[in-house]
């Protein structure tokens, strides 16, 4: 698979370097902002918030029925049967023209030749509130690649993916960043 | 006007109350559909059992989900969250106790005067940490204001640099 000599390279490679800064359009997600949707996230985390229940608090105050900012996600996440194409399940890959959810730490760790990746931390910052009828758009960037670290868990890279949600009216609703550590494991 | 806590309700150091949440295989799954999250891990028992050798987890986003709910619990419906940043490590099983805490770290006023405060947020299940959180949320200054109403430059999440950590 690997003969372990990426890991001793600590320049990057000018080709992955290049990827810094430079942004991947994902396009429209398959789920608009819907009532229904709201109301399941409501249900799974059992948030009473009059806000999202009560329509006169709603009209007070964000002028209307509105999503909670952490559900940003789940407009971009792909439905998992279209009748005309694939169809993402773990066993069965990407054909080469699909953009997957964080596709770019996928390529990223492609291009690394490192073969295992743990979320460090996220972080979510919200932006102007998504509504019911809304089409959440995305695009991936890379923001910054370290140098070779190794960790408990091996030797690899950390890097940032950013991911900004914007509306049909190419308004920015929110951006999440992955902090990444793509690395290969310590030898047995 | 809606309920919501005020600036002048807030200090430094100023706890919120323990939210305790019995973790069900419903919490995990309806978690994960709710967030449109397919991966087994989320719903399969005998998958989660194999790979990891616990029983289904809380997801990524279903956790940011339960924070803000903890978090506007306590604002009110004028609470809004700007940035949420968490670390997650041990998994949030279904049969755990999970509980919230949450302490503010940090008021602030920006330059728009936007009143910030920031909080530091801890998940545990059965009583061992499992996810760390910060969170900066905008509350209103006084019962006249909305922080909702703050929309293009007058809302800057950013404004004050990173979520402020707990001093210890």
């Amino acid at each position: 698979m690997t003969d372990g000599a990426t890991v001793t390279e600590t320049e990057l490679p000018p080709e992955v370097a290049a990827w810094v800064g430079r942004s991947l359009d994902a396009g429209v997600g398959d789920v608009g902002c819907e009532r229904g949707y709201v109301l399941h996230w409501l249900e799974a985390v059992e948030d009473a918030n009059p806000l999202y229940w009560d329509d006169a608090v709603a009209d007070e105050l964000t002028g209307g029925r509105t999503a909670p900012p952490t559900m940003l996600s789940v407009w971009m996440r792909p439905l998992m049967f279209k009748p005309d194409g694939w169809t993402p399940t773990p066993d069965a890959p990407a054909p080469d023209e699909a953009i997957r959810p964080l596709e770019i730490h996928f390529r990223l760790k492609d291009a690394l030749d490192l073969p295992d990746g743990v979320v460090s931390w996220n972080e979510l910052e919200f932006h102007t509130p998504v509504r019911p009828g809304d089409t959440i758009s995305t695009t991936q960037s890379v923001r910054n690649i370290s140098t070779l670290k190794t960790t408990r868990l091996g030797t690899g890279r950390f890097w940032q993916i950013d991911v900004t949600y914007t509306n049909q009216r190419g308004e920015v609703v929110g951006v999440e960043t992955y902090n990444m550590f793509g690395y290969q494991r310590k030898a047995a | 006007m809606a309920a919501s806590i005020t600036k002048g309700d807030v200090q430094v150091g100023l706890a919120l109350p323990t939210l305790t949440i019995e973790v069900t295989a419903r919490t995990v799954v309806m978690g994960a559909s709710a967030s449109r999250d397919w991966q087994p891990q989320h719903h399969d028992h005998a998958h989660a059992m194999a790979a990891q050798g616990n029983d289904i987890f809380l997801n990524t986003p279903n956790q940011a989900g339960f924070i803000q709910r903890y978090l506007t619990d306590w604002t009110g419906p004028r609470g809004r969250l700007g940035k949420l940043r968490f670390r997650m490590g041990r998994s949030i099983c279904v049969g755990h106790t999970l509980t919230f805490d949450a302490t503010v770290t940090a008021l602030a006023t920006d330059d728009t005067g936007c009143c910030w405060a920031d909080l530091s947020v801890v998940l545990k299940a059965d009583g061992e940490v499992a996810t760390t959180a910060l969170a900066r949320i905008a509350i209103p200054a006084d019962d006249g204001d909305n922080p909702w109403a703050r929309e293009g430059d007058a809302w800057q999440p950013s404004a004050l640099g990173d979520v402020t950590p707990p001093t210890s």
